[in-house]
């Protein structure tokens, strides 16, 4: 293992999508020199290479897999033993988290092109509905996983993994699924819940989720109907709609247009 | 260096010596984030980019010297007005980048 350079060891837990992090110090001497982490297990942390000394070592892997779980990369001050209040060494960390989710529920037709946009922007995407002729690999070529349940039984096992940055969107139309499918969701941290249907779907489903214990302020995390107004109306023109929506939100961003605002345009 | 990652595998195979630029900090306004990262190979071959289009060709120009040289280094690419014809970010930012070869 210790043979192997490690770009090669980078470039392996990248091609697995394992969450990894890699120092590299900028100035002086040790220029170039590299510190890779990565936790093999929840309560495991394994470090590769090394930028020169012991002491700086320990104190960089500890902040690296801070950065990683924070999905933060940048540069850092460090004395020439890793002294934190020194500023002689600059070290740049580059956190690879792993990519954000996309859960699809309901195999339709705009699920398709909604797969095709999430990849594109580098998301993990599941799709999943219970009906097995409509959720198969050959429909979902794209898609990294293609899941046969229930929505809310899928998401009793992974939501609790979850995160802000992660999409889940309910595109069903059909009670059976939807409601618990959204009453699920709303249980998990998810930034972004997306529900699909017309404005006359969109009231009734709200009678059915009140009925079912939701609350106003759960109801407001709702994206419902789902997307942006741009006169949408293809299931492709209707994924990027979506898309625009689960960035805008995540940046906090008006979702205007630049020529109609001012300001700067990137924060 | 993740979108980049199968470039870069593949030169590497092919035993090609390439620079890898990576953006490690911000200043102000800037299109690409740190981490956005390009690479140039000794033959001038370029993949992934570290802003809108704007430094890339300065970039490369760094990148062969890097090769050339052997010498990693950091650079830093931003605007100011008594430099109105010098490279770089249109949107008012300053990008530092740290250009080294892929021999780790």
């Amino acid at each position: 293992m210790s043979g192997t350079p490690i770009f090669d060891r980078l470039a392996a837990l990248l091609r697995d999508e394992v969450p990894v992090a890699l120092a590299t110090v900028l100035d002086g001497q040790r220029a170039g020199a590299k510190l890779m982490v990565h936790r093999p297990a929840a309560d495991e942390v394994e470090v590769d290479g090394t930028l020169g000394d012991e002491d700086l070592d320990r104190v960089v892997a500890r902040d690296a897999l801070g950065e990683l779980a924070a999905g933060r990369s940048g540069v850092r001050h460090y004395g020439e033993h890793g002294e934190a209040r020194e500023e002689s060494l600059r070290v740049f960390i580059e956190a690879f988290a792993s990519p954000p989710r996309m859960l699809l529920f309901g195999a339709v037709d705009f699920t398709l092109a909604l797969v095709r946009v999430a990849k594109v922007l580098g998301y993990r995407v599941t799709v999943c509905d219970a009906r097995e002729v409509f959720a198969t690999t050959q429909r979902f070529p794209l898609a990294d996983e293609v899941v046969v349940d229930w929505p809310d039984r899928l998401l009793a096992e992974v939501g609790p993994e979850l995160r802000r940055r992660d999409a889940i969107c309910v595109l069903t139309h059909d009670v059976k699924f939807d409601v618990p499918a959204i009453v699920a969701a709303l249980r998990t941290s998810v930034g972004y819940i997306g529900v699909m249907g017309s404005r006359r779907t969109h009231e009734d489903r709200v009678g059915r989720l009140v009925e079912a214990g939701v609350s106003d302020e759960e109801m407001a995390r709702l994206r419902s109907p789902i997307g942006l107004d741009i006169g949408a109306r293809t299931p492709e023109e209707t994924a990027i709609s979506v898309m625009s929506e689960i960035i805008a939100l995540r940046t906090g961003r008006s979702a205007r247009a630049l020529s109609d605002t001012d300001g700067p345009i990137h924060d | 260096m993740r979108e980049i990652l199968k470039d870069l595998e593949r030169w590497r195979r092919q035993g090609r010596p390439v620079a890898v630029a990576r953006v490690v900090d911000l200043e102000g306004s800037g299109p690409r984030l740190p981490g956005a990262s390009m690479a140039v190979t000794e033959d001038g071959q370029v993949a992934g980019s570290v802003s809108g289009g704007c430094v890339e060709g300065a970039v490369v120009m760094e990148a062969l010297d890097v090769l050339a040289t052997g010498d990693r280094r950091m650079v830093t690419f931003g605007y100011s007005d008594d430099e109105a014809f010098a490279v770089g970010l249109t949107c008012g930012g300053t990008i530092h980048l740290f250009i080294e070869p892929l021999d780790w």
